[in-house]
């Protein structure tokens, strides 16, 4: 039991004050991208500190028990994600059977109380951003877990992000074969989405309605969002270098360089997909999710059962 | 799917940097109605010139708007040389030339820069900003000042040029084809601003014609309106260039106008350049007799037109001006009914709107009498009354 705590602490917040960092480094590249200074290294520290000692406002118009409890939950799904993939990399073998699938349903969690949050704050920009990000994620969840299943049924059908990592450890990477490329370009663009980056930021897009769903929070409610964000900018590039690019190599001294520079290059797709690109409309973003990105993820994993069948690793 | 909910955009919102508002009635995501509400930063003027002499009105109208400060001064002047019957030499004309037309690049840039940060692009929106750089040390080369230029007086310019100082601009237009280039490129060719612009926001041709749309708005719609060939004022009839028009009248077309205009802009600075006669600057007016003028000016988002009213004196008795943004804001009832929120966000902005230059009083008249209703004493009184209403109701 102290174990379990101590695993959730210790993943919690190194995930949290990583998300800090690479959320800093993220704005500094776009600033350098940008011809601009760019914030201190602090920043993004300071601001969430600066925002737990403000007043958190609560509108009249506000469900308080729901407006409130959002945030935390949020805050709380995020921790519990870090601590199983955290402890799935550091400890491939130990790992519980169908932890993929609780991964997946953790990560939702974010969102979905953005959602509720949003629609319990009583704003029309709030209720307008929550129609959007449920919209938004309608759209990538589907192309999401198809990618996700192509890493499964190629190690194996292992549920398991233990087993992933070592069948991939035996085996070579996912990403080494067809089915496995198209999968992880199709789950970096989810992935975008999830993170609500542009081109797909449409839920608090600020030119339009504000901060949309973030429009009402204040003080230690907004800091818990933009922690729980922070979390997942940190988690989501983790994840897909669990399920497709191997994981965390220890067999030598270079193992931990190259997962470093692994999480480097997926954090810097994100920069580099933001900064390229404007905001697409919620229904362009569901044909690209639906019409787009489905069909070759069910590709992939098709190439992927294929290859299986006829023992073509490559494929 | 009736249930209607009140957007606002304003009056203090991140779309645009002043006070405007728009109420959006949305059903869903669809606009379905509109109404604009402006009038928030009414700061007289017109008023204000009366009480000016003709010759420091110029700068009072270089501050009507930040970004046309080259074009409501040359309006003016134009309209009192109209009273005057003043013959402006050949290189003062030139020299108008070529600053109004470095303001219209340094606008048409400042607009794609916002339009990128409207999508969310704010890669655009730096990078236009830098880009537009070359222009405004070209401007203050001419000028000494990166806006309000303090350029324009009756009878002439201000200050001359020396040759020194136009090779310097030349160089500085020559600086920012390559840059202008590369944004054109960049926001032509890219496919997901085609998704977002292209067919959005359609002002169809008779509609620009009903509503009175200017400038760049109703170029866009393909209708080839343009003082600077319509009308020509200041050296535009001696210099070579084309009026760019665009089919369609989305926002993607108003984009490529803009966009285009520049590159018409930096052709002519460099014939100015080339061509500029030798001589006076000034033609050195004297008094401005009884009368009344008008000046036209194509400014960056439009035609800006002053009346200019003398009775002898040296202050005007009346001074009127319309901003472009007076006939271009209402063209939205057109062009954004039954669009999507971010689409008419982005519409709304496509038109350049200038709210504090074509701000006004409003009078409200009875429909019956013709009386005027609502002065300032009876506001007053209405406030008070309301005020002491509450106090009961306490």
């Amino acid at each position: 039991m102290g174990s379990i705590v101590l695993t959730f602490i210790l993943a919690a917040t190194g995930t949290l004050v990583l998300g800090l960092v690479l959320r800093w480094v993220d704005r500094k590249v776009t600033a350098m991208v940008q011809w601009r200074v760019g914030p201190p290294w602090y920043q993004t520290f300071v601001d969430v500190l600066k925002l737990m000692g403000k007043e958190n406002l609560v509108p009249v118009t506000a469900q308080g028990t729901g407006f409130l409890l959002a945030p935390m939950i949020a805050l709380a799904g995020s921790g519990v994600t870090a601590a199983i993939l955290w402890h799935a990399i550091a400890i491939p073998s130990q790992a519980f059977v169908g932890d993929l699938i609780v991964v997946i349903y953790l990560l939702i969690l974010p969102a979905l109380m953005t959602m509720l949050g949003a629609a319990a704050s009583g704003n029309p920009h709030a209720a307008i951003g929550a129609s959007r990000e449920m919209k938004l994620l309608l759209s990538y969840e589907l192309p999401m877990v198809l990618a996700l299943l192509v890493a499964v049924a190629q190690t194996g059908w292992s549920f398991k992000l233990g087993g992933i990592i070592e069948a991939q450890a035996a085996g070579g990477s996912v990403l080494l074969s067809i089915s496995g490329a198209l999968a992880i370009i199709v789950a970096i663009l989810c992935m975008q989405a999830k993170l609500g980056q542009v081109p797909f930021d449409l839920a608090e897009a600020e030119c339009e309605i504000m901060s949309g769903v973030y429009v009402e929070y204040s003080g230690p409610s907004l800091a818990m969002f933009l922690m729980s964000r922070a979390m997942l900018l940190a988690l989501m590039p983790l994840l897909l270098i669990i399920v497709f690019w191997g994981g965390l190599y220890t067999g030598a001294w270079w193992g931990y360089l190259t997962f470093a520079g692994k999480y480097f290059v997926l954090v810097a797709l994100v920069t580099l997909i933001r900064n390229t690109n404007p905001r697409l409309r919620i229904d362009q973003t569901l044909k690209f999710f639906w019409f787009g990105l489905t069909p070759v993820a069910v590709l992939a994993l098709v190439l992927a059962l294929v290859g299986i069948a006829k023992g073509l690793p490559w494929l | 799917m009736s249930h209607r909910t009140v957007v606002n955009i304003g009056p203090f919102h991140p779309l645009q940097e002043e006070a405007e508002f728009y109420q959006l009635y949305v059903e869903g995501e669809t606009v379905v109605d509109m109404d604009v509400r402006i009038s928030y930063n009414h700061r007289g003027i017109e008023k204000l010139d009366e009480s000016k002499t003709f010759d420091q009105v110029p700068f009072v109208v270089e501050r009507v708007c930040g970004i046309c400060s080259a074009s409501h001064p040359l309006a003016y002047v134009q309209a009192v040389e109209e009273i005057a019957h003043v013959q402006v030499p050949e290189r003062a004309l030139y020299l108008r030339t070529i600053v109004n037309e470095l303001e219209r690049i340094q606008s048409h840039m400042l607009w794609v820069g916002l339009a990128g940060h409207f999508l969310g692009y704010n890669t655009v929106f730096m990078w236009a900003w830098k880009y537009r750089e070359p222009c405004t040390d070209a401007l203050e080369i001419a000028t000494g000042s990166r806006v309000s230029y303090a350029n324009c007086k009756i009878g002439g310019v201000r200050r001359d040029m020396t040759n020194e100082q136009l090779k310097a601009i030349d160089q500085a237009v020559t600086e920012q084809q390559e840059p202008l280039e590369m944004l054109t490129k960049a926001v032509l060719d890219d496919p997901v601003l085609h998704a977002r612009l292209k067919n959005v926001g359609v002002l169809t041709p008779e509609d620009a014609k009903s509503y009175g749309a200017l400038g760049p708005t109703v170029r866009g719609s393909g209708i080839p309106i343009d003082v600077r060939r319509d009308d020509p004022y200041a050296a535009y009839d001696r210099v070579d260039w084309e009026v760019i028009t665009a089919p369609g009248g989305d926002v993607f077309g108003k984009a490529v106008v803009r966009l285009l205009e520049c590159f018409e802009a930096i052709k002519i600075i460099k014939q100015c350049v080339k061509d500029i006669p030798g001589g006076e600057i000034d033609a050195k007016v004297e008094a401005i007799p009884p009368g009344e003028g008008i000046g036209r000016v194509e400014a960056p988002r439009g035609e800006t037109f002053h009346y200019v009213r003398s009775d002898g004196s040296n202050r005007p008795v009346r001074h009127k001006i319309r901003a472009p943004s007076f006939n271009n804001v209402p063209t939205f009832k057109a062009s954004c009914i039954g669009l999507q929120i971010p689409d008419v966000a982005i519409t709304l902005a496509s038109v350049d709107p200038c709210y504090s230059c074509t701000e006004r009083m409003c009078v409200a008249v009875d429909a019956q009498s013709r009386k005027p209703m609502y002065n300032f004493a009876e506001l007053v009184k209405l406030s008070q009354q309301k005020t002491q209403r509450l106090l009961k109701q306490w």
